[in-house]
C-alpha cells in the first residue's frame, strides 16, 4: 500500500512541528525516516497512524484518505519504542488482542486466532513463549513480541517508531538485520523512525531525512551517502571535515581567513583524505598529527592546523602501515572527494 | 547511611508503644464495654429497632456514595493523568479540598443552600422536595467528605501507567470500551480497590457533616455515628459500644482487605 503525504504542516502551541511536508512512499518498501530529536519524524509517524490529528494537509493510504478514519478503522500497525505491551497480559494474549477485539461478526474463531498467534510466534522466533508475561522476557523478545502484535491484524501499513532505541548494541545489529529478512518476507509498506544513521543505512530501501520539521532529503541509503543536497545532511550522516576556501570560476580553493566574497565550504569525509610526507603541490594543506588510536581495522589519525582547526582522518591498516606515521609528525593533507556548500546566509 | 542500632531499636519500641497504647488498647476496650453486661445486652442493643435502622441508612448511604465517587474518582484521574488541559493543577486542588475543610463546615455548607431558608431552599421545596433533615442531605454530604479517596489513589497509578499501552489497543482496532476494560482497569485495579476501600469506611464512619445535616430524627435520618452518640448522651453505655464495637468491626475487615490489596499489588507488579 503506498502512503502519500501531501502539504502536511503541524504546530503545539507556537511550536512548528512539521512544516509543509510531501512525501510519496511506494507500495512493500522499508523506509527510514532519519533524523535529529526535534526534527519532527515522530510527529508525522503519530500522524500516519492517527495517534496526532491532522489539521493542515492530507495523508492517503492506499489512495484513501485517512485523516477522517478513527485510528482503530486504520488497519495501522504501530510499535511503540517502549514495547508498550500489556503487562498483565501473556504473549499469546497480547498477540491475539487485535483479533480479539473486533466486532462479532468479523472475529476469527478461537481455534484459528490460536492457529494465528502460533504462526506469528514462529514468524518472530519465539515459539514455546507463548505463555511467558513481558516481565519474563529480554528487551529483544518484548520488541519482536510487539512486532508480532502489530502483525496479528494484517496491517496495510507497519510503522515503527524508534524500534530498537532501548536496546543494546549487539541486539540491535541482530534485529535490524532480522527486521530486513522479515520485510523481506512479508512485503508490507513499512515506516520507521530512527536517529541512528547507521541503522537507516543498513536497513531500509529509502530514507527520508528529517531536521526542523522539514524534508531535507528522499533517496536510496548509497545514494543520500554519496551525494548529500545540504549541509546537514552531509553532517548528519557521518563524520566530516570542514574547509574553509572561495569558489572563483567554479574552482574552490582553500584559504585560512575569514572571505568577504564568493565565501564556500568544502565537506570531506575523513575517509576522503590523502595523506602525504611531501608538499606535492599548493593545493595541499599543512597539518602536525596530534593522536593515533585504532577501533577494529579502522585506524583514526587526528591533526591539527596551523590555524588550530582539527582533521579527521580514517585510514585501514595496509595505508596506515604503509605510511607509518607518527604523532607529533608533520604532513601534507589533500581531499580526495570533496562537496562543497556555500553558505545561504553569509554575512559581508 | 550507616544504621545505628540503638536508634533503630528505640524508634521501633516506641512506635510500637504509642500504637498499642493510644490505638490498640482504647479499641480493644471498646470491645469489653460492650460486652460487659453479657452478650443478651450486646444483641439486645445491636438487634434493637432503632439501631437496626441506624445500620440501614448507613448501608444505604454507602451504597450511593461510593459507586459515585468511584465513577468521578475514574473520570477526575483520567482527564488528569491522560489529557493536557489548562486549570489541570486547579483541578488537583479543588479535589482535596474536601481534606482541608472540616466536616462541620461542609455540613453547614448544605444548610446554608439547601435549608427551606437557603439559596436554593424555596426551589427545592416548590418542587416538594427535602433535602435537609433528610436522606439527601446525608448522601449530599457524605459525598462530599469522600470524594478524594478514589481519585487520589488512581492518579499516580494511573500517571505511572502512561498513554502508550492504550494507544496501543485503539491502534489494535479496540473501540474506547474494550480499551478500558481490558487494558486500563487490569493495569489500576488494586489502586482502584484500595482507593474503593478507603471511601466506604469513611462513608460508613462519617460524623462531622452528617450530623448537621441530618437533623437526628430516630429511626429516620441517624446514622450509626450518630446513633451510638444519642446513646451515649443517654448513658446507654453498653448499647453505645455494642453499635461502636460493629462500626470498629468492619473498621478491622476494612483494614484486612487493604493490607490483602498491598500484599497483591506487591506480588503482581514484581
Amino acid at each position: 500500500m503506498t502512503i502519500e503525504i501531501q502539504n502536511i504542516s503541524k504546530k503545539y502551541g507556537n511550536f512548528q512541528a512539521l512544516h509543509d511536508i510531501n512525501l510519496h512512499i511506494p507500495s512493500g518498501e522499508l523506509v527510514a525516516l532519519l533524523g535529529p530529536s526535534g526534527s519532527g519524524k515522530t510527529t508525522l509517524l503519530r500522524m500516519i497512524a492517527g495517534l496526532e490529528s491532522v489539521e493542515d494537509g492530507i495523508i492517503l493510504v492506499d489512495n484513501e484518505n485517512v485523516a477522517s478514519l478513527h485510528i482503530n478503522q486504520r488497519d495501522v500497525g504501530f510499535v511503540f519504542q517502549h514495547y508498550a505491551l500489556f503487562k498483565h497480559l501473556t504473549v499469546f494474549d497480547n498477540i491475539a488482542f487485535g483479533l480479539q477485539v473486533r466486532p462479532k461478526h468479523k472475529r476469527p474463531s478461537a481455534q484459528t486466532i490460536a492457529a494465528k498467534v502460533d504462526e506469528l510466534l514462529a514468524l518472530v522466533k519465539l515459539e514455546g513463549f507463548a505463555k511467558r508475561y513481558p516481565a519474563q522476557l529480554s528487551g529483544g523478545q518484548r520488541q519482536r513480541v510487539a512486532l508480532a502484535r502489530a502483525l496479528a491484524v494484517e496491517p496495510k501499513i507497519l510503522l515503527l517508531d524508534e524500534p530498537f532505541g532501548a536496546l543494546d548494541a549487539k541486539v540491535r545489529k541482530e534485529l535490524r538485520r532480522w527486521l530486513r529478512k522479515l520485510h523481506n518476507d512479508i512485503h508490507v509498506t513499512t515506516l520507521f523512525v530512527t536517529h541512528d544513521q547507521e541503522e537507516a543505512l543498513d536497513v531500509a530501501d529509502r530514507i527520508v531525512i528529517m531536521n526542523k520539521g522539514k524534508v531535507e532529503q528522499v533517496g536510496a541509503p548509497a545514494e543520500v551517502y554519496e551525494s548529500p543536497v545540504s549541509p546537514f545532511v552531509y553532517d548528519f550522516l557521518g563524520n566530516v571535515n570542514l574547509f574553509r576556501g572561495r569558489v572563483i570560476d567554479g574552482q574552490f580553493s582553500f584559504s585560512n581567513q575569514a572571505e568577504t566574497t564568493n565565501e564556500a565550504v568544502g565537506y570531506v569525509r575523513p575517509h576522503h583524505i590523502k595523506i602525504e610526507r611531501e608538499k606535492t603541490s599548493d593545493a595541499v594543506i599543512s597539518a602536525t598529527i596530534t593522536f593515533i588510536h585504532t577501533i577494529g581495522p579502522i585506524w583514526h589519525i587526528e591533526m591539527r592546523r596551523d590555524d588550530d582547526t582539527y582533521i579527521e582522518v580514517e585510514l585501514n591498516k595496509e595505508e596506515f602501515l604503509l605510511l607509518n606515521l607518527q604523532v607529533g609528525e608533520n604532513v601534507y593533507v589533500s581531499p580526495k572527494e570533496m562537496k562543497v556548500f556555500i553558505p545561504e546566509d553569509f554575512s559581508i | 547511611m550507616r544504621e545505628h542500632k540503638g536508634i533503630k531499636l528505640a524508634l521501633i519500641f516506641t512506635m510500637y508503644g504509642y500504637i498499642i497504647l493510644f490505638l490498640l488498647v482504647p479499641l480493644l476496650f471498646i470491645f469489653t464495654k460492650a460486652l460487659e453486661q453479657g452478650v443478651a445486652v450486646y444483641l439486645a442493643a445491636i438487634l434493637d429497632e432503632e439501631a437496626r435502622s441506624a445500620i440501614r441508612l448507613t448501608l444505604l448511604v454507602t451504597a450511593i456514595t461510593v459507586p459515585l465517587n468511584t465513577l468521578f474518582g475514574i473520570s477526575a484521574a483520567w482527564a488528569i493523568t491522560k489529557f493536557d488541559f489548562k486549570g489541570k493543577q486547579l483541578l488537583l486542588s479543588l479535589i482535596e479540598l474536601p481534606f482541608a475543610v472540616s466536616p462541620v463546615i461542609a455540613g453547614l455548607m448544605f444548610i446554608l443552600f439547601f435549608s427551606p431558608s437557603g439559596v436554593l431552599g424555596t426551589v427545592i421545596t416548590d418542587f416538594g422536595l427535602r433535602i435537609i433533615f433528610s436522606v439527601p442531605g446525608i448522601v449530599l454530604a457524605t459525598m462530599f467528605v469522600t470524594l478524594p479517596f478514589v481519585a487520589r489513589e488512581l492518579i499516580p497509578v494511573m500517571e505511572a501507567q502512561g498513554r502508550a499501552e492504550e494507544e496501543a489497543a485503539i491502534s489494535l482496532g479496540a473501540n474506547g470500551f474494550q480499551m478500558f476494560k481490558r487494558v486500563t482497569l487490569p493495569a489500576i485495579k488494586w489502586g482502584l480497590l484500595y482507593g474503593v476501600i478507603l471511601c466506604s469506611a469513611r462513608a460508613v464512619g462519617e460524623f462531622g457533616a452528617v450530623s448537621i445535616v441530618s437533623g437526628r430524627i430516630r429511626g429516620m435520618t441517624n446514622t450509626m455515628p450518630l446513633h451510638i452518640e444519642i446513646l451515649y448522651n443517654e448513658y446507654q453505655f453498653a448499647a453505645a459500644f455494642a453499635v461502636a464495637s460493629l462500626m470498629s468491626l468492619l473498621a478491622v475487615i476494612t483494614l484486612f482487605i487493604k493490607v490483602w490489596i498491598e500484599h497483591r499489588t506487591h506480588t503482581s507488579t514484581r
